[in-house]
């Protein structure tokens, strides 16, 4: 058994390839499978764009201070207490090592992007974004000597007991079994198989967008529940937001969000308005509107804003529809005239006057309205009009597998002995609902490391 | 220029700029992040600042297969291209240099061919050296105009260029700015100092931004070579030829070692990079401008070398054919790149000035590694 591979790592992501780096540093031979074919690399770190990370005083490109008690209470503002606070803690304590580690197999930084000032502190910026830090970590595990293969598809993980004493994939239409000592699991979520999503959310979800890889299908996933691999997390929670309702079905990536909502009026097919779009800046709210226009009838809503505010928030991809009058708009929109005439008519009567501050919560809000918006309320009454349809976008599913301090998987019998999951394949360990920017990054990166040295140590 | 090529361009900048990852490349995407609406001379400035580095198009999620098939260093080459031929007067000429090497060729033949004739049919009035074979007064009869008038098509041609991208009143702080970044030659060191993707695909590397520099700072010291030749001849009446401790020679040899290296590296990184993220159109033209620039370069070494041999009369209608040639191609070639290039690094110095932007300085090029490790 002298050519016996040591570590076998399934996917080919940030956290598949922190495991493989570290593996490989360590002394083990190193085989990485990417499922995808290599243009498309990289799951969904490619279209990733920072790090958060806990810091002590001034690091890289990050300023301040940022420890580790403010960090886990912002994890816990967003995912309501949904989280095991141990893996928190460990992955938050860990991040401030892994940026210098970061840097030194050639991921650089930048200074937060424009229109991203919120995340100065808190968020280290990939320079060039996700795809060069792919790009980067696979030159190192190149230079290393891992060995990687793409349009690798690892159809099933053979158990026994307590231990993996296999693992299938195809490639190039065959299937070849490979018997690793160890095993690192990083090939993501499932939420590119529209039928598994469907069968979790209702047939809603077959509307939804999905902002990344359409290689993430969960087989890997889905193959480890089948056989009892410990699950966390819920199959409906997942990453999404409110995006470009013309965006692709797949990989539209970080171009099709569109962040006019704090300034519009959101409606539905109906031309009913759903819900208070000024209740918080975009940033801390984008998240929730994913959810609410899934609520709506055949998962679509429609934002319109007017001339006056049409410069307030980032470009978006797509151009807005444009008319000189609202029932104009509506026609090209699909919507109701009356209905959306009554319904902007009712919210420009209910909007009062005060001082708009488009960067800040100015307080700005309609009176006898319901639901009320309770910031930037301003009438749409400036021609041209303009909306954008929003619609469901998935960057990424929460449910997983449950694994240890040690990002062991486990087993309702207990710990699988050679086998280790990280990235978003177990992120639902740590995020039970809502998210935070950057932290998928800083799971990825702290649990793909340290399944890579616990796979190394276990077979050496 | 095409209105497909603006508006394919446009399309490109667009996504760009609700994306934004790449802002700490270079200098075209913050001047995009800047704009939503662009113009064709918006579009017609970008491509000019863009140095082709290539770092954006590996870093891009987007690129093909993806449906949205960004490809910013092909699409602003080519619309940088198109600049330069459209705005140069006479076009013609402009297009069909740029495009071809053999013209080029055709061109450095020419050029050696009135050597030829004119040493034979002027040769010399008395004098040491090369004034043994040609005389100085033939040489400036030949030398002055072909020099000047180049330089006079040039700049009318920026002229344009710069009415067309709204360039508005020249200040002397962005003029500064501007040579000091291409002194640096800042667009080319990717932002982190590791350089560009231009060799190796997604690999980082300062080889392109060296062996530019070579030939940059190589051909500057033989353009200084002549300046202070021709102060020594004329002001101080100390005629060629030269010592080797002479300034002139100092000057010239450095120099001419210089951009010989700088050419054949550039023609090697040319050879390996990836001609789909360039404007495939004048890739026989900017090799043949390379080639000459070597030609221009060796030939003036071998002059100096073996300037004493009974070859001199040949190396010299060489070296000052492959001259001649360069000098006339100045405005149609590759060559008229670095006129446009400190135009729009000027344009971009007076926004950023306007904006309140301060210029980053040159990083070092350590990077990153260099300035955690001085954070201890």
């Amino acid at each position: 058994m002298g050519d016996q591979l040591d570590v076998l790592v399934v996917g080919g992501g940030n956290a598949a390839l922190c495991a493989a780096i570290t593996a490989r540093e360590a002394g083990a031979s190193v085989l990485l499978l990417e499922g995808a074919p290599k243009p498309y690399r990289g799951g969904n770190s490619r279209h990733t764009r920072n790090f958060r990370c806990m810091h002590r005083g001034p690091l890289s490109v990050l300023t301040d201070t940022y420890d580790e008690d403010e960090y886990f209470e912002d994890l816990l503002k967003v995912t309501a207490g949904k989280t095991d606070e141990t893996l928190a803690r460990l992955a938050i304590r860990t991040s401030e090592e892994c940026l210098p580690w970061m840097e030194r197999h050639g991921v650089r930084f930048q200074p937060s992007l424009s229109g991203t000032l919120s995340l100065a502190r808190t968020n280290a910026f990939f320079l060039g974004g996700g795809k060069s830090l792919v790009n980067a970590y696979y030159r190192t595990a190149a230079n290393l000597g891992v060995d990687v293969r793409y349009e690798a598809q690892v159809t099933h993980v053979q158990m026994d007991g307590d231990r993996v004493t296999g693992v299938d994939f195809t490639q190039d239409g065959t299937t070849h079994r490979i018997v690793p000592k160890a095993v690192v699991l990083a090939s993501g979520g499932f939420q590119a198989d529209t039928d598994w999503l469907a069968r979790a959310w209702g047939p809603p979800a077959r509307n939804f967008l999905i902002r990344g890889t359409p290689y993430n299908r969960g087989v890997v996933l889905r193959d480890m529940l089948d056989q009892g691999a410990t699950s966390v997390g819920d199959p409906t929670q997942c990453h999404a937001v409110a995006i470009d309702g013309r965006a692709p079905k797949f990989d539209g990536g970080i171009v099709t969000r569109l962040d006019c909502v704090p300034f519009s009026v959101v409606v539905n097919r109906n031309a009913e308005r759903f819900y208070d779009e000024g209740e918080d800046v975009w940033p801390k709210r984008y998240a929730i509107w994913g959810r609410l226009v899934a609520g709506q009838p055949d998962q679509v809503a429609y934002a319109i804003i007017d001339s006056k505010s049409l410069e307030l928030f980032m470009p978006s991809v797509f151009p807005p529809v444009t008319a000189d009058s609202i029932e104009a708009l509506a026609g090209k929109l699909g919507l109701p005239a009356g209905a959306l005439r009554a319904t902007i008519d009712r919210f420009n009567a209910a909007c009062t006057d005060g001082d708009f501050h488009p960067t800040e919560l100015d307080g700005l809000s309609t009176v006898g309205l319901d639901p009320p918006k309770t910031n930037w309320a301003r009438p749409i009454s400036d021609p041209p009009f303009y909306g954008y349809s929003l619609r469901t976008g998935v960057t990424f599913t929460y449910l997983g597998l449950q694994v240890s301090e040690t990002a062991q998987v486990q087993c309702d019998s207990g710990p699988v002995r050679n086998l280790w999951a990280a990235g978003e394949i177990m992120a639902g360990s740590i995020l039970g609902q809502g998210y935070l920017a950057g932290f998928g990054m800083t799971i990825g990166t702290v649990f793909g490391r340290i399944a890579g040295r616990e796979a190394a140590a276990h077979v050496h | 220029m095409s209105t497909e090529t603006f508006a394919e361009a446009r399309r490109q900048i667009e996504i760009c700029n609700a994306c934004r990852y790449c802002e700490g490349y270079c200098s075209v995407f913050p001047a995009i992040n800047r704009q939503r609406a662009f113009s064709d001379g918006d579009i017609t400035h970008l491509a000019n600042l863009c140095h082709n580095c290539r770092g954006c198009y590996y870093a891009c999620q987007y690129t093909e297969p993806h449906e949205f098939d960004l490809n910013v260093p092909k699409i602003l080459a080519e619309v940088r291209q198109d600049s330069w031929q459209d705005h140069t007067v006479p076009a013609g000429l402009a297009r069909a240099f740029q495009r071809s090497g053999v013209a080029i060729a055709a061109a450095t033949v020419a050029g050696l061919a009135l050597l030829i004739w004119a040493i034979k049919a002027i040769g010399s009035s008395g004098g040491d050296g090369f004034y043994a074979v040609l005389s100085h007064n033939a040489m400036v009869a030949i030398f002055a105009p072909a020099f000047l008038l180049p330089l006079l098509l040039i700049a009318i041609g920026v002229r344009r260029y710069w009415r067309t991208i709204g360039g508005g009143p020249v200040r002397l702080t962005d003029l500064a700015s501007a040579f000091a970044s291409a002194a640096a030659m800042r667009d080319l060191t990717g932002g982190h100092g590791d350089g560009c993707n231009f060799e190796d695909e997604d690999r980082f590397s300062n080889a392109r931004r060296w062996h530019h520099q070579a030939v940059m700072y190589g051909f500057l010291l033989c353009f200084a070579s002549t300046c202070v030749a021709t102060v020594m001849h004329y002001a101080f009446g100390i005629p060629a030829p030269y010592g080797l401790m002479s300034l002139p020679k100092l000057f010239g040899v450095s120099g001419g070692i210089l951009l010989s290296l700088g050419t054949i590296g550039l023609a090697v990184l040319k050879l390996r990079s990836d001609r789909h993220l360039s404007d495939a159109r004048v890739w026989g033209g900017e090799m043949g401008f390379i080639v000459l620039l070597f030609l221009v370069s060796t030939s003036g070494l071998a002059l100096y070398a073996f300037g004493g041999s009974p070859w001199l009369p040949e190396l010299l209608a060489l070296h000052l054919g492959a001259v001649l040639a360069f000098f006339l191609l100045t405005p149609f070639s590759k060559m008229v790149h670095g006129f446009y290039r400190l135009a729009a690094l000027t344009k971009d110095a007076r926004i950023r000035a306007d904006a309140g932007e301060t210029v980053p300085p040159p990083t070092p090029l350590t990077g990153q590694p260099l300035k955690s490790w001085l954070r201890g």
